[in-house]
């Protein structure tokens, strides 16, 4: 087994959390140093790991990429295109600072959106009580070394009974070259709150560089929220990304994740049941070409009877693209009346597209619905005559197929310009496509 | 009817295909002529979705004998795209559902796609609503099938009636329905039919493909064919439906054994 230290990345890494002496508070001093901790008794995984087969984050251990050293400076007009124009709540962080310049938050609502670091005391002791309290970064050494750089996050608080009806939006924007920023963000939904949270990742120029997020999600009594993530890094990126919801009763948590970029990304999700009646629905979408990689693992915890789950998670894999999913479904013993679905559909486009795809099912109840299915293959050969029996050309019949594959997922996004944006994303994937 | 030659929309010579190695058609003859509305009755299995799958150029089907000519072109060097450039129209019996991509924009895309090809103007989105409301009422369609996914979540009703649609866009030479009235109402088959009726011109034919006699109460055909065991075996009018309708296949069948057995 490899040890921690003969990793060229890690020690980089680890080197420059010891240059850090700026203040901060007890509990975030705390609880980096039980994720150093972990750091430093975790290793790499390697794909000899079950959870880690079909990605191999081994070129990352070659790569001295430490945090951003310096602050980049931007114009509001250098990132407007990535703005969504429903949001009047936007947060903004360049290669992990903050950037208050270019963030915009509305005063006009009751709830606590911004930066942690820039908290009063009374705001980030509930940011304290939940941060790291959700993700397990015990048993995972990217989610602990994100926790090891914790200095600042986006974290949105939503109040009791409101609602708050504009989407809020994270945005991530990678200026640098050959850096490591881990993003973070903490969305707490108080009982009857709802909310909608766009969580994005973009670059500015085509760089290498890695990105370790970790969002927690914690969602109170019959609070509900919209996630929205999207993941258009640049295609030299590494995207490592944990995203964890906790819901409690009745609550609902409805997630669209879609993954463009990256050239190597992985995605966990991990929806956790901690009473009954709560409900999920999580979507995903990841359209790849050339030599990317993106892996999805997402885990839906029935710990608790009573509770729905949804997924539909798809795969569009052109080139030399490899897409994995893994989804792992676990129904435990006492939680009856589970109502649990899961299809994962994949499109290949090429003969050297790969796709690796695992529905996980561990059922110990048995008084539960659980419906699953997995598809991968071409597009359908009558599918593709019906449209050239209207007319179309063969490519354009095959690109029109493409694209509705994808749009099926891209329809759930409750923003409509945001919508719009990705859905043009994927017509150009689709090229030639005619204007429709 | 018009008997000059110049009519001549389609013909088939002695046409013979097969799937996967199994002969389906074993020498089909028909000519279509301007104006006329052909039905092809005949029991499941007999070629009759078979030999409209191929007019219309499915992939999966080879055409192993024979030829078709189609307005003096040899229908069978075009593509299924040509195909439909040049006129041909086929009314899928189970029409495709594409989840995530609107009807309106997939009829626009279908109707421009045809235009273009035919030199002439696209519409953009503005004009074309205009003119796409306009056909949907005569086949009594509400405005919101313009904005769900082509076909998804359609009944049978409503995914034929989408159909004749498209037929009423793309204004076809040659329309064929390959068992529209399946699984109709009474009332969804009169509207089919409606349209039907109302897109068949002296400029045009059809082809009707059906089981049952019914439809053509409606659209009234000049010639009624019957296939068996891929050939057609008896050609004859409206009348011949009628008959069928009373006396079933094996009259057509036995009727035919007992011609030959006489003429022997």
């Amino acid at each position: 087994m490899k040890t921690a230290m003969s990793n060229h990345y890690l020690e980089c890494l680890l080197e420059s959390l010891n240059d850090k002496t700026e203040e901060t508070s007890d509990w975030l001093k705390q609880l980096r140093a039980q994720a150093i901790d972990r750091v430093s008794q975790l290793r790499f995984p390697t794909t000899k790991d079950e959870e880690w087969r079909f990605t191999d984050v081994s070129p990352l251990e070659q790569l001295p990429f430490k945090p951003a050293q310096t602050i980049t400076t931007l114009k509001q007009e250098a990132i407007q295109q990535f703005f969504v124009s429903e949001s009047t709540n936007r947060l903004v962080f360049i290669d992990g600072f903050y950037a208050p310049e270019l963030s915009s938050l509305n005063d006009s609502n009751s709830c606590l959106i911004g930066n942690l670091s820039s908290m009063v005391t009374n705001q980030s002791s509930l940011a304290a009580s939940h941060l790291g309290r959700h993700v397990h970064f015990q048993d995972n050494i990217f989610a602990a070394l994100n926790t090891a750089f914790l200095q600042d996050a986006a974290v949105i608080v939503i109040p009791r009974n409101v609602t708050v009806t504009d989407p809020i939006h994270l945005l991530f924007v990678a200026t640098q070259e050959k850096v490591t920023h881990s993003p973070r963000c903490l969305i707490i939904g108080e009982s009857n709150s709802q909310a909608t949270i766009i969580e994005d990742y973009v670059p500015l120029q085509q760089h290498a560089y890695i990105t370790n997020s970790v969002t927690e999600f914690s969602l109170a009594e019959n609070a509900q929220v919209n996630h929205v993530r999207v993941q258009r890094e640049s295609n030299m990126a590494f995207h490592l990304s944990h995203c964890t919801a906790s819901l409690e009763r009745h609550s609902r948590f409805h997630s669209v994740d879609i993954n463009f970029g990256g050239l190597i990304s992985r995605f966990n999700l991990d929806i956790q049941f901690k009473a009954e009646e709560a409900e999920c629905a999580i979507d995903g979408l990841t359209m790849i070409t050339g030599k990317q990689l993106a892996d999805t693992h997402t885990s839906i915890d029935h710990a608790k009877a009573h509770c729905t789950s949804h997924q539909q998670h798809k795969c569009i894999v052109d080139d030399n693209a490899h897409a994995v999913f893994n989804g792992k479904i676990m129904v435990r013993p006492h939680a009856q009346r589970t109502d649990s679905s899961q299809s994962s559909r994949n499109l290949l486009l090429s003969g050297a597209a790969q796709i690796d795809t695992k529905p996980q099912l561990e059922i110990f109840a048995d008084d539960v619905k659980c419906a699953h299915g997995a598809t991968v293959g071409q597009l359908d050969n009558e599918e593709i005559f019906y449209l050239k029996s209207r007319g179309l050309p063969d490519l354009a019949a095959r690109n029109l197929l493409t694209y509705a594959f994808g749009a099926e997922i891209l329809d759930r996004i409750p923003v409509a310009s945001l919508k719009r944006t990705l859905e043009q994303t994927v017509l150009n994937q689709t090229q030639n496509l005619l204007t429709i | 009817m018009n008997n000059d030659n110049n009519s001549v929309i389609l013909k088939v010579d002695n046409l013979h295909a097969c799937i996967q190695g199994k002969e389906i058609l074993k020498g089909i003859n028909l000519t279509v002529k301007r104006g006329e509305i052909h039905a092809i009755m005949g029991l499941n299995g007999s070629g009759k979705s078979t030999f409209a799958k191929i007019l219309a150029g499915h992939p999966d089907y080879q055409v192993t004998q024979g030829n078709i000519q189609y307005e003096k072109q040899d229908l069978l060097e075009l593509s299924s795209e040509e195909r439909a450039q040049a006129g041909i129209f086929l009314a899928f019996q189970y029409p495709i559902e594409i989840p995530g991509v609107a009807n309106s924009q997939f009829l626009r895309l279908a109707y421009n796609t045809v235009q273009t090809q035919r030199g002439k103007e696209e519409l953009d989105p503005l004009e074309f609503d205009d003119f796409v409301r306009e056909k949907m009422k005569l086949l009594e369609m509400k405005p919101d099938f313009l904005d769900r996914s082509v076909n998804e979540g359609f009944s049978g009703g409503e995914k034929k009636r989408n159909e004749i649609l498209q037929m009423a866009l793309l204004e076809p030479r040659l329309g064929i329905l390959d068992e529209t009235d399946s699984g109709l109402d009474i009332d969804a088959l009169k509207i089919v039919a409606r349209g039907v009726n109302h897109l068949s011109n002296q400029d045009n034919a059809m082809i009707l493909i059906t089981h049952y006699q019914r439809l053509l109460d409606h659209i009234v055909p000049d010639y009624v064919h019957v296939m068996e065991a891929g050939r057609i075996i008896k050609t004859g009018g409206k009348e011949l439906a009628l008959e069928l309708e009373t006396h079933g296949y094996d009259w057509v069948h036995n009727d035919l054994q007992h011609t030959a057995g006489a003429s022997s």
